[in-house]
């Protein structure tokens, strides 16, 4: 069946074997991404939220550098800047850890302006009554701010993990072996549209996985407004 | 000996004197009540004296210690790390808006900080708290969250959860502004009730019955200062034209 929608020289079979591989390699960055993405995004908001005008200033403007330019640009950047600036000899080792670092902090950038969007929404009343109640300044945070502004950034965060799933196949950019360069690649190849449709719909399905496991953990913090 | 003194204490935010030379004194298990206009500073007062707001003169002592006091130079001399603690753990404060953890069930919200912030046993602290719970009539409760209650059963949460630390004086800011005029009852009984608790408790309140019955001592503030004080029999019927006419405003 499929052979005959399929009317490339390439086994239906080896190209989704081929675009199989290439997904798994859009997952890892996905994952790693977020891995690092998230707890550093905490910590730029803090220095973002800091008292330190230095700090304060220094991470505005990294926030902004990083959501005012491209990310393939910033994928450009972080892959030959040791080059052009260090003279550094960057091999094909390198280009994978360049678009996880890429990757990172950008999306630290947008995580941390949601972050501080939740932290500075909370009332000033649960950290008078938790310093109060003999909570030492640490675990204020971590169990009575942070649960909190978890529940409230879930649906921003929702957004901003979508769009990296549709954000890996940047990686294109520095020839990285992702699902959508493969694609890319066979249609070439082949002179056949079919691969982008078998791509497209692995990243539909992988957005309906996220979507549906971000709104099971949303759901699992519902007991409470 | 007073549990609670608070000498000549000044505060002012900005270029506003809120609190101009007050002070206060509270022994142990007394009842003061503190009334006045809105904007004459009575949070500001309780604020001050549960530490959330530093005074900008004067001094406070509790139990006979002085813990909190600003230098003649103007340095502000506070308690700092354990210090802290154990002076922290003398009073509690239960707020106009009860500021209870919403991510937590009514007996997490009482039980979490003696079990992790005094480190006292479990079982014991868990059987503490229903006891504080029935005292507040929310024994059916301890698996409530705050937002499936009413405001008066939040309020009284807030005051067990705030009991439960065993302190040694109580203050109440306003505590049945927030609530609807028929839940006010409820919780104003419940605060009697503690009476025979014997802790202290400076109660912020617009209450004025409640106030003349429960009172040992009366302040009423005005524009940062202590207008008036005494009994509440002569607090009531002190001739002080701001305080007539303030109590006046009330009963319309
Ligand atoms: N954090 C603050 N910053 C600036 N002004 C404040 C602050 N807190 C209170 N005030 C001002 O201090 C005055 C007294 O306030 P408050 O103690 O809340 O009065 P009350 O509780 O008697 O209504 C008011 O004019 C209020 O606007
Ligand atoms: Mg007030």
């Amino acid at each position: 069946m499929s052979v005959i929608f399929y009317g490339g020289t390439m086994r239906f079979s080896v190209m989704l074997q081929q675009l199989g591989g290439g997904m798994l390699k859009s997952m890892s960055i996905f994952a790693l991404t977020l891995l690092f993405a998230l707890p550093l995004g905490l910590f730029v908001s803090f220095g973002r939220m800091s008292k330190n005008k230095i700090l304060q200033g220094a991470m505005k403007v990294y926030i902004s550098i990083m959501r005012g330019t491209p990310l393939m640009l910033q994928l450009l950047a972080v892959y030959f800047g040791p080059y052009y600036l260090f003279g550094a000899n960057i091999g094909g080792g390198y280009r994978f850890t360049a678009i996880i670092i890429a990757f990172s902090i950008n999306y630290a950038a947008y995580f941390a302006e949601i972050y501080r969007s939740g932290i500075e929404s909370m009332s000033p009343g649960q950290y008078e009554a938790a310093r109060l109640l003999g909570y030492s300044k640490s675990s204020t945070f971590l169990k009575i701010i942070f649960p909190q502004v978890i529940k409230r950034i879930l649906p921003s965060m929702t957004n901003e993990v979508i769009t990296l799933i549709k954000d890996t196949s940047l990686a294109f950019s520095l020839a990285y072996a992702e699902m959508f360069t493969i694609a890319k690649q066979i249609a070439a190849k082949e002179t056949n549209f079919m691969p982008f449709l078998v791509a497209a719909l692995f990243y539909y399905v992988f957005n309906a996985l996220v979507a549906f496991l971000m709104e099971r953990l949303e759901k699992s913090m519902s007991y409470y407004t | 000996m007073a549990l609670l003194e608070m000498n000549h204490i000044r505060k002012h935010f900005g270029g506003l004197e809120v609190i101009k030379d007050i002070s206060l004194k509270v022994n142990e298990g007394e009842i003061l009540s503190i009334i006045g206009p809105s904007g004459s500073g009575k949070s500001t007062m309780l604020r001050c004296a549960t530490m959330l707001e530093t005074i900008d003169s004067g001094e406070i002592i509790y139990n006979g210690e002085r813990v909190a006091w600003v230098e003649p130079d103007g340095k502000k001399v506070y308690p700092k790390g354990a210090k802290m603690k154990e002076v922290g753990s003398l009073f509690g404060l239960v707020f106009q808006n009860f500021n209870l953890f919403p991510h937590y069930s009514v007996m997490k919200n009482i039980t979490d900080p003696p079990i992790h912030n005094q480190k006292r046993g479990r079982d014991e602290v868990f059987a503490e708290a229903r006891q504080l719970l029935k005292k507040m009539g929310l024994e059916d409760k301890e698996n409530a969250y705050p937002c499936q209650l009413s405001g008066g059963q939040c309020q009284r949460v807030a005051i067990a959860r705030a009991l439960a630390l065993n302190p040694k004086i109580l203050f109440f800011d306003e505590p049945t502004s927030a609530l609807d005029p028929e839940l006010t009852g409820e919780v104003l009984k419940v605060i009697k009730s503690l009476a025979d608790l014997h802790i202290a408790m400076v109660i912020v309140t617009h209450e004025m019955n409640f106030a003349r019955e429960i009172s040992d001592h009366i302040i009423f503030m005005d524009q940062g200062v202590v207008a008036v004080e005494g009994s509440a029999h002569d607090v009531f019927n002190a001739d002080h034209a701001r305080m007539q006419a303030f109590l006046g405003k009330l009963q319309h």
